[in-house]
């Protein structure tokens, strides 16, 4: 499938075909980004502060779970990474890890200032910035950000997956 | 993936049948990065080396290049469970460096907002400790609660977790009638909210069983280990800064300290009940107590409002340089070094300060109770089984960003 995508041929709006293969791939990639978006698993992984605006986003006021948005304890169960939290560089490397651990494909948000831009810690022991060493899908501003901030910055990487292209991998 | 599938599990040299495991630092149940090195006999732990840093971010350094006043920002996030009380450690102690008065009204405030901050705290720790060892419906009534103590945060000084409400010489902004009638609101029915609490898992047959007779700790223990709070309450060591050295208004304020008999994981979270109980009774205190008056000391820097100079300030700098500049200028810094300690949550959190008569601390050390706490795992720790361990990180009531500092 990683081979199709770069063969697809735009023929109408929304529809693509497969040069040879006499196919058509619109649909399916329509139905799988609506299956994705509809069940974006994070992984239970709090780092700092924003971890508990994390949890209060999980809980009963807010409940992710409308979203079909539910917090697995193990990466391997897990496509979403929330960086809910400053990155020290001695975590980047379990940050890294967990990060491989995930299948594809597999999404990240950075969660609060720190995972942002490294916050008000300019210091010789922070990460400035999960982009650094992962590839960041969506940044969500605030020191912490307020658990509907995070519900938003979700919803927005819900509209990416919408528009994504029969993405089967990072590199595809 | 070139990596091999299968995992390697080292075996201790020269111990045929003691397994090395590492637990977190990526881990649901270690309250965030914790690491724990375990040395295994089947599922009987028999050694436990917890190792910490994963949240190092360099509080103590980055004091050192601040005033005093801006220092108070980083303070939030020490311990972000109860971001007030740390804010209240902290200006207790830069009042007393700098010897700077507090108004009556602003004291109330800040007890009032450091029970706010011990409630919010103990709910947490109620949702996640239950959380952990499998009460999960808990978690969610707990949370229903602290959400209404969240948006009274956020209603007070805009912010749910990271406040910043303190300011040094009293606090930043007055309450306002309706945060009163919130407050008045949430203390009449959160008593009921305790017992329903305690009607989920005190008649829970797993709790109980994975609660009592765990990780006992005698008082001569739990003060060979420097623990504090209501760690070291559960049992039965009489020690709250609170009562015996009190600081803010609570020599004004009636209150008592509960105390566990048998030190176990069941006579800590009996304590933490009993203390939201308490922390109830002081906010209903607080609400009738209240004087009128200034928020601000009389002769408090200016940092209130930068905008807005009260007085000795320099006009000739902007809003923001005014800001660094004035608490600079000051002429109050003594040379010298003080530590001053507060009752936060999780226990005894001082602050050391060693002054050279400038503008910033030469050097500001922080005591944190969850770095003592974490200290005594490995002596906890041992002989209990893996599923053990959880409970003990949980009733320790650590919380890492303070740990690591």
């Amino acid at each position: 499938m990683g081979k199709m995508n770069n063969d697809l041929m735009q023929i109408e709006d929304g529809i693509k075909f497969i040069p040879g293969a006499s196919a058509l791939v619109a649909p399916l990639n329509k139905i799988i980004n609506w299956g994705r978006a509809g069940s974006i698993w994070p992984a239970t992984f709090g780092l700092a502060c924003c971890a508990i605006e994390m949890m209060v986003a999980g809980a009963a006021t807010n409940d992710l779970d409308r979203f079909g948005i539910i917090f697995r304890a193990s990466p391997r169960q897990a496509d979403c990474l929330i960086l809910a939290g400053t990155i020290t560089k001695k975590m980047a490397p379990v940050v890294r890890r967990v990060y491989d651990q995930m299948p594809e494909p597999r999404y990240v948000l950075a969660m609060g200032s720190c995972a942002c831009t490294g916050g008000v810690f300019d210091t010789y022991a922070v990460v400035q910035g999960a982009d650094e060493f992962l590839p960041v899908d969506v940044y969500i501003p605030g020191c912490p950000p307020r658990p509907e901030a995070l519900l938003e910055g979700l919803i927005k990487l819900q509209e990416k997956i919408m528009q994504e292209q029969g993405r089967w991998s990072q590199f595809s | 993936m070139t990596e091999s599938a299968t995992i390697n599990v080292p075996v201790a040299q020269g111990n045929e049948d003691k397994y090395k495991l590492k637990m977190g630092p990526q881990h649901p149940a270690t309250h965030g990065v914790l690491r724990v090195d375990l040395e295994l006999d089947g599922e009987t732990i028999t050694d436990c080396d917890p190792k910490v840093g994963y949240l190092h971010r360099g509080f103590e350094k980055l004091a050192e290049h601040r005033t005093y006043a801006q220092n108070l920002v980083l303070t939030d996030r020490l311990d972000y469970m109860a971001a007030m009380a740390n804010n209240v450690g902290y200006c207790e102690a830069v009042e007393k460096l700098l010897d700077i008065q507090v108004s009556n009204r602003a004291r109330f405030l800040r007890v009032m907002v450091c029970e706010m901050a011990r409630l919010a705290s103990h709910l947490l720790w109620l949702a996640t400790h239950a959380l952990d060892i499998g009460a999960m419906t808990v978690f969610l009534y707990a949370f229903r609660e602290r959400e209404t103590l969240m948006e009274i945060f956020a209603e007070l000084c805009g912010s749910r977790l990271t406040n910043t409400y303190t300011c040094l010489g009293g606090v930043r902004q007055d309450v306002t009638h309706e945060i009163m009638r919130k407050l008045d609101n949430f203390i009449n029915e959160f008593p009921a909210c305790i017992e329903e609490y305690e009607t989920l898992i005190d008649t829970n047959r797993i709790w109980l069983k994975r609660t009592i007779g765990v990780a006992p700790v005698s008082a001569e223990m739990g003060l060979d280990l420097c623990l504090t709070g209501a760690s070291l309450r559960g049992s039965g060591v009489d020690y709250d800064i609170r009562k015996h050295v009190p600081y803010a208004a609570y020599d004004q304020i009636d209150f008592e300290v509960p105390l566990g008999e048998t030190g176990d994981t069941y006579a800590r979270y009996r304590c933490r009940m009993e203390e939201m109980r308490q922390s109830n009774y002081i906010l209903r205190q607080c609400i009738e107590k209240m004087p009128p008056g200034a928020i601000v000391g009389e002769d408090a820097p200016d940092l209130v409002m930068p905008t807005t100079p009260r007085k000795k300030v320099t006009a000739d700098t902007s809003a923001r340089q005014g800001l660094i500049k004035l608490i600079e200028d000051r002429d109050v810094y003594m040379e010298g070094d003080i530590y001053v300690a507060t009752e936060v949550p999780k226990g005894e959190l001082g602050f050391y300060f060693i002054s050279d008569c400038k503008g910033k601390p030469y050097r500001m050390h922080i005591r944190s109770p969850s770095f003592i706490h974490i200290g005594a795992l490995e002596t906890l720790g041992k002989g209990v089984m893996v599923a053990d361990l959880i409970a003990i990180i949980g009733t320790l009531d650590v919380v890492l960003g303070e740990c690591d500092r």
